[in-house]
């Protein structure tokens, strides 16, 4: 494998791939599905929404086995049980004196081991490796398809409410006080939080995608000051870092999810050190013109 | 339980509450709560922590369901009035996020966004009102900065520039100068009365009594319910500052000591 490496150009290095069909496929979806969960991933950072992120992307699990025990589309369950495990959440914690976090921690837990338990119990083909941790690289013609609709929905409905959830997550009180419909955008929130979460599984998984919900965000607010270049940076970054982790995953064979988080988690740390304001080693420069 | 108003201006009210009563699962917060402020006034709401101030700034904003009596704000339902942009509301520096990555000039834009349509995208008009807004409170230097990097006092006229931008009739304003500079209030006392004059209607939350006394015409204090309501000079009286604070000093600094003096002139 070294030798194979050390022989190729960069040149070869982007093109190989691309003469698979496979490999084409695996490339478009994940640029796509980062994308997705990168702009997605602004509003779950500003909102506070991490853990809520967590719990949605692993309670969606016996949602996805059920689908393809019955036949369905698996976006169908997981979209059931993302929504099904918010409520949930909302109803416990409204019927009882438990904390927010813990009920959060608590439910996601218990969809998770339904689904493990459904995955050992109903005998099918569903590969459990590939639940948990995605596989871009072997994505069917069917799940591309889902995985282009659903991407679209959201994009389309992000952009559409854009400003509406900026304001809800900034003073969601004015946005009542102007007669904008905040609990309606609450719900609209989380269900796009369900169905990002259906595709961002596709490429890292169930364990990863909250990483997807969240990193990009995280990135690009060390970035930048404005809501507009937030979301530009989120959405670049995540896209970026997605068809990296794929063309690493692919030359060097490991894990494309684990691969496609990791390239996002160092170009948080490269943020992180050196954002020109809000880095570890700020530019005195920029804060002295500034 | 109007001894202002005479029936026949009741056309012209701005706030009309009519025997609100508030529970939370069963708690009582507020009961039989009456207030009519007419076009052009400033009302203080004076209470304790606790008293149903902030709840009956909710029932007034179409937060909490009132479970009886009717709230009108210029005659409207209050989720109508929020539609007509009627209300605006300006909050306590304490409840926002300031390293949320907005400009002063997006947090002012936010103030015109219901009299935009769907998209919520700015015309010459609302530029124009932004501007404006900005202006008068004498931030338009800091237009482009982030709303973090403002000072408390500077975060205040920024939310006031924004209830200015939404042109709204009603202003509700909770403890407005609490953590504001010297010059921050000196321009807030003046913009409240260019506000008045502009036929505006300013409800103001506050437990700081000096400012009660300064410019509002009425006041209104509240501990569960509207114990007295009226003009200032009749309402604060020291017996009625005690009924609401329940005997218990509110303030060392303008508390009972400066309330007697009042009385005494």
């Amino acid at each position: 494998m070294s030798e194979l490496l050390i022989s190729i150009t960069p040149f070869d290095w982007l093109l190989d791939p691309l003469t698979h069909d496979f490999m084409r496929r695996a490339l478009m979806v994940s640029a796509l599905v980062g994308g997705v969960c990168g702009l997605l991933s602004c509003y779950m950072t500003l909102k506070g929404w991490a853990l809520m992120g967590d719990a949605v992307s692993h309670a969606v699990m016996p949602g996805v086995v059920v689908a393809y025990a019955l036949g369905l589309p698996f976006s169908l369950g997981a979209f059931v049980f993302g929504v099904g495990s918010v409520a949930l959440i909302g109803f416990i914690k409204q019927k009882s004196r438990i904390k927010e976090d813990t009920v959060i921690g608590l439910v996601f837990t218990g969809f998770f081991a339904l689904g493990i338990v459904l995955v050992s119990k109903i005998k099918s083909n569903i590969d459990l490796m590939q639940i948990l941790f995605g596989s871009p690289l072997g994505i069917s013609q069917a799940d591309v398809k889902q995985t282009l609709i659903i991407s679209f929905v959201v994009i389309f409905i992000l952009l559409l409410f854009r400003k509406d959830l900026m304001l809800y997550c900034f003073d969601a009180k004015h946005a009542r006080s102007i007669g904008i419909n905040t609990g309606m955008l609450h719900y609209l929130l989380l269900t796009l939080l369900s169905l990002s979460a259906v595709v961002g599984l596709q490429t890292v998984g169930i364990i990863l995608v909250v990483a997807m919900l969240i990193t990009p965000g995280a990135t690009a607010y060390l970035l930048t000051d404005r809501f507009d270049r937030m979301t530009i940076l989120a959405v670049v970054s995540s896209s970026f870092s997605s068809v990296l982790g794929v063309y690493i995953s692919y030359w060097s064979d490991i894990e494309t999810g684990g691969s496609i988080v990791l390239v996002q988690t160092l170009i948080f740390l490269i943020a992180f050190l050196f954002a020109p304001k809000y880095g570890i080693f700020k530019n005195q420069t920029y804060l002295n013109n500034n | 339980m109007n001894p202002i108003f005479k029936s026949h201006e009741k056309d012209f009210m701005r706030i009309e509450a009519d025997q609100v009563c508030v529970d939370y699962n069963g708690t009582v917060a507020l009961y039989d709560a009456s207030l009519n402020l007419k076009a052009g006034s400033i009302c203080g709401l004076v209470g304790m922590n606790g008293a149903g101030k902030s709840t009956f700034f909710k029932a007034l904003m179409g937060f909490v369901r009132p479970s009886r009596g009717k709230i009108r704000l210029n005659g409207l339902r209050v989720n109508q009035a929020q539609k007509d942009q009627t209300v605006a509301y300006v909050p306590q520096n304490e409840g926002i996020d300031y390293a949320f990555p907005v400009s002063v000039w997006d947090v002012v834009m936010m103030g015109r966004y219901g009299a935009m349509n769907i998209f919520r995208i700015p015309r010459e008009s609302d530029r124009r009102a932004v501007f404006h807004a900005l202006e008068r409170v004498d931030l338009l230097d800091l237009r482009n900065r982030p709303i973090g990097s403002l000072s408390g006092g500077q975060r205040k006229r920024a939310f006031l520039a924004r209830a200015i931008a939404q042109r709204a009739s009603v202003l509700l304003l909770d403890e407005p100068f609490s953590g504001v500079d010297v010059p921050t209030e000196k321009l807030m006392a003046e913009l409240f009365l260019q506000f008045r004059q502009e036929g505006h209607t300013i409800l103001i939350s506050t437990h700081d009594l000096n400012h009660v006394r300064d410019f509002c015409d009425f006041v209104v204090l509240i501990n569960k319910t509207v114990l007295a309501y009226g003009e200032t000079s009749e309402v604060f009286t020291s017996e009625n500052l005690n009924k609401t604070f329940g005997g218990i000093p509110p303030n060392p600094l303008s508390g009972p000591e400066s309330s007697k003096d009042f009385v005494n002139e």
